[in-house]
């Protein structure tokens, strides 16, 4: 059972293939995965406003799936578009990190 | 350690066999059950196939499902990997019995920002535990973690969790971990497992290579200390347990033929005991493995299982020669009578070839062992350890009862009686082959060195080998000494024409002597015929005589009746004194 959260309202927005599909697993309402949530919902509005598609993935409920995008640690968010896949683990507190993470800003710069 | 005392039997704790043929008696038992094992070795020791043997085992054997999370190789490649050892994994995997969990770690696709934990790892692994009811898990290696993920003290928590998980659901696992340094793992997990470490090792030894395991701790439960040497071969993992060398051997009292009446009749007509071990040495081409044949045709022809080990021919080899002196050997190969296995010393390290020896007697059941030559063994292996291992050897097979036939190349310069392993105490009968060089040629000799509790001949034969086997001959021991060969055929041609020439002589005397009894009967019958022509000659002149006597007293009465003379009784007298004499 996942959660889908879907920014962009304008639906067929120009943007086109420029969607950022993000999946975040999660196990279980942990306060990590909680606050992995808020810092990933407060980047994606900062940065890429309307274009963004997030689906939370809880293993819990869901085992069988952390296998397919190789899920080791909790919480884990994966860039799945724009190619190539991504993975960034942790609560995602570190804006700069997140931001390199997810080639919203070139990396060497960020801390 | 609640989990201790739950799972406590009067042996101790509770053990979960692994299967592999030897590791079970080493560690009485199995891995400790519900507990993790360490694996640890350097790269290449053989640590990932003991644990997917562990688990292959464990599901067809014990009927205990399997998860293995592998963080080096695919579920394929693993497959792929074990395919060689016969094992299915797919078809395990089919079956349910196994699951396989590719873990993939790639740091450069991964960004790391602020808290986490490894949680979904617990849960594939637990998700594959569930699907399949597992009892066994296999970690291999987990401590890919540490090159995937920087922080250490997240991990090292998480691993300390892991582990505790495990003890939890009561899973029996296999971690191994790869050995570098002064301690037994990269990352020093070995501080999270403390029931059981077992280490391999591989060490190249004269570009000789040995495998050994060692299990170097195990709570709760006895265990041999002893650096136990394995072997990796087309059924996995084998480990040579050695038995403890305590000399309560049964004995059996069955003399067993060798296969040469003569010998036999040298061993008090019965042979050897059967369950001892039997030394053949000699210098080169003395017939030490040509003795060794007829003692393993004997057996074949008992109907006796044997199993020859050869280390300087292959098989066609020793059963071609060996039909040159009319042993045919190939037929007891064909009723599966006889199994060879050949290998060159050096292609193994010598545990190795023990090991070997060890399974095929096992799977085997030889009644009788035949090793040609030991000497060889030096090759791989130092003398103290080629002894050491030998004498595990011999007392492995006296366990079992098989009576061990070694062949031992002697040095030429040295005494015939050392050899070079210096195993005469491990032998009870020993056969001592020499050549007996003299008058320009080299000649085979036989004798027994000593047979434990086989009252034996003193003698030294000459043994020959003939086209239908090996014939011993008794030796010439005439007024020259002790003769062999062709010099013995000589000094027995010798002996005859003396005899001959006596015979001769005894003729020729008799016959001499009768000649002259002859000679002398004949002057005999001539010496009478001159007598009695004497005397008859010697008659007629008597009458000769005679008549002229009596003319002679005729003319003188004549003469006196003309002169009228009387004559007085005087001259009478003096005349018929002198006319009578």
């Amino acid at each position: 059972m996942s959660t889908r959260l879907n920014s962009s309202n304008d639906a067929g927005d120009g943007a086109g293939n420029d969607t950022w599909e993000l999946r975040l697993y999660v196990a279980g309402q942990t306060p990590k995965s909680l606050q992995a949530f808020a810092n990933l919902k407060r980047i994606c509005e900062q940065h890429i406003p309307g274009t963004y598609d997030i689906e939370i993935i809880d293993l819990l409920k869901n085992p069988q799936l952390a296998r397919g995008d190789q899920i080791l640690a909790i919480p884990t968010l994966v860039r799945k578009l724009p190619a190539p896949v991504r993975k960034i683990i942790g609560d995602l507190s570190n804006t700069e990190r997140v931001l390199v993470g997810l080639d919203l800003r070139a990396r060497g710069k960020g801390a | 350690m609640e989990k201790t005392t739950k799972s406590s039997t009067a042996n101790g704790i509770l053990k979960c066999p692994t299967g592999i043929r030897g590791l079970d008696e080493i560690t009485l038992g199995g891995l400790p059950r519900g507990r993790p094992t360490l694996v640890c070795g350097n790269a290449g020791c053989g640590k990932t196939l003991l644990g997917m043997q562990f688990l292959v085992q464990g599901a067809s054997l014990y009927d205990e499902p399997g998860v293995c999370l592998s963080f080096e190789e695919t579920a394929e490649e693993l497959a792929a990997n074990v395919t060689s050892l016969g094992f299915d994994l797919n078809d395990l995997i089919a079956r349910n019995k196994l699951a396989v969990d590719y873990v993939y770690i790639e740091p450069s696709e991964m960004e790391e920002t602020g808290e986490y934990d490894l949680e979904a790892l617990f849960v594939r692994l637990g998700h594959a535990v569930d699907s399949i009811g597992a009892k066994r898990v296999l970690l291999d290696s987990i401590e890919a973690l540490f090159a995937g993920l920087s922080h250490e003290s997240v991990l090292r928590a998480e691993l300390r969790r892991l582990f505790r998980w495990l003890k939890e659901r009561d899973l029996t696992a296999v971690v191994t971990g790869e050995r570098a340094g002064a301690g037994l793992t990269r990352h020093g997990i070995e501080e999270y497992i403390s029931d059981c470490v077992i280490l391999l090792d591989h060490r190249v030894t004269e570009s000789v290579s040995t495998r050994r395991l060692r299990v170097v701790k195990y709570r709760g439960s006895v265990h041999g200390t002893n650096e136990y040497p394995f072997l990796i071969d087309t059924d996995g993992i084998s480990v040579l347990p050695v038995t403890t060398l305590d000399l309560k051997h049964a004995a059996l009292e069955e003399q067993i033929s060798t296969g040469i009446p003569a010998l036999d009749a040298m061993f008090g007509g019965k042979g050897v005991f059967r369950g001892s071990s039997v030394l053949i040495s000699g210098t080169a081409g003395t017939g030490k493995t040509t003795l060794a044949a007829h003692f393993v045709d004997a057996a074949c022809a008992r109907g006796e299982r044997c199993v020859i080990y050869s280390f300087e021919e292959s098989p066609d080899e020793v059963v071609r020669n060996m039909s040159s002196i009319g042993l045919d050997l190939g037929r007891w190969i064909k009723m599966n009578l006889l199994c060879f296995h050949a290998a060159r010393p050096t292609s193994h390290g010598l545990e190795t070839h023990l090991i070997g020896l060890h399974k095929m007697v096992t799977e085997f059941q030889p009644a009788n062992v035949v090793i040609d030559p030991i000497s060889a063994l030096l090759h791989s292996g130092s003398i103290s350890e080629t002894t050491n291992m030998l004498l595990r050897t011999i007392d492995f097979l006296k366990g079992e009862h098989i009576t061990a036939v070694m062949t031992a190349l002697t040095d030429p310069g040295g005494a015939p009686e050392r050899t070079d392993l210096g195993m005469s105490s491990l032998i009870d009968t020993w056969v001592l082959l020499r050549n007996i060089e003299s008058g320009g040629e080299r000649n085979r000799g036989i004798y027994i060195l000593k047979a434990r509790g086989i009252s034996h001949s003193n003698q030294i034969r000459e043994f020959v080998l003939t086209d239908h086997g090996i014939d011993l001959r008794e030796v010439y021991v005439g007024a020259d000494g002790f003769v062999t060969g062709s010099a013995r055929v000589a000094q027995e041609a010798k002996d005859e024409s003396e005899a001959l020439l006596i015979r001769q002589n005894i003729e020729r005397r008799k016959s001499s002597l009768d000649n002259k009894r002859k000679a002398l009967e004949a002057q005999i019958t001539a010496l009478r015929a001159r007598v009695e022509s004497e005397e008859q000659y010697a008659g007629q002149l008597i009458d000769q005589e005679q008549l002229k006597l009596k003319k002679l007293e005729g003319d003188r009465k004549d003469i006196k009746i003309s002169r009228n003379l009387k004559t007085t009784p005087a001259m009478e007298a003096a005349r018929g004194n002198g006319g009578r004499k």
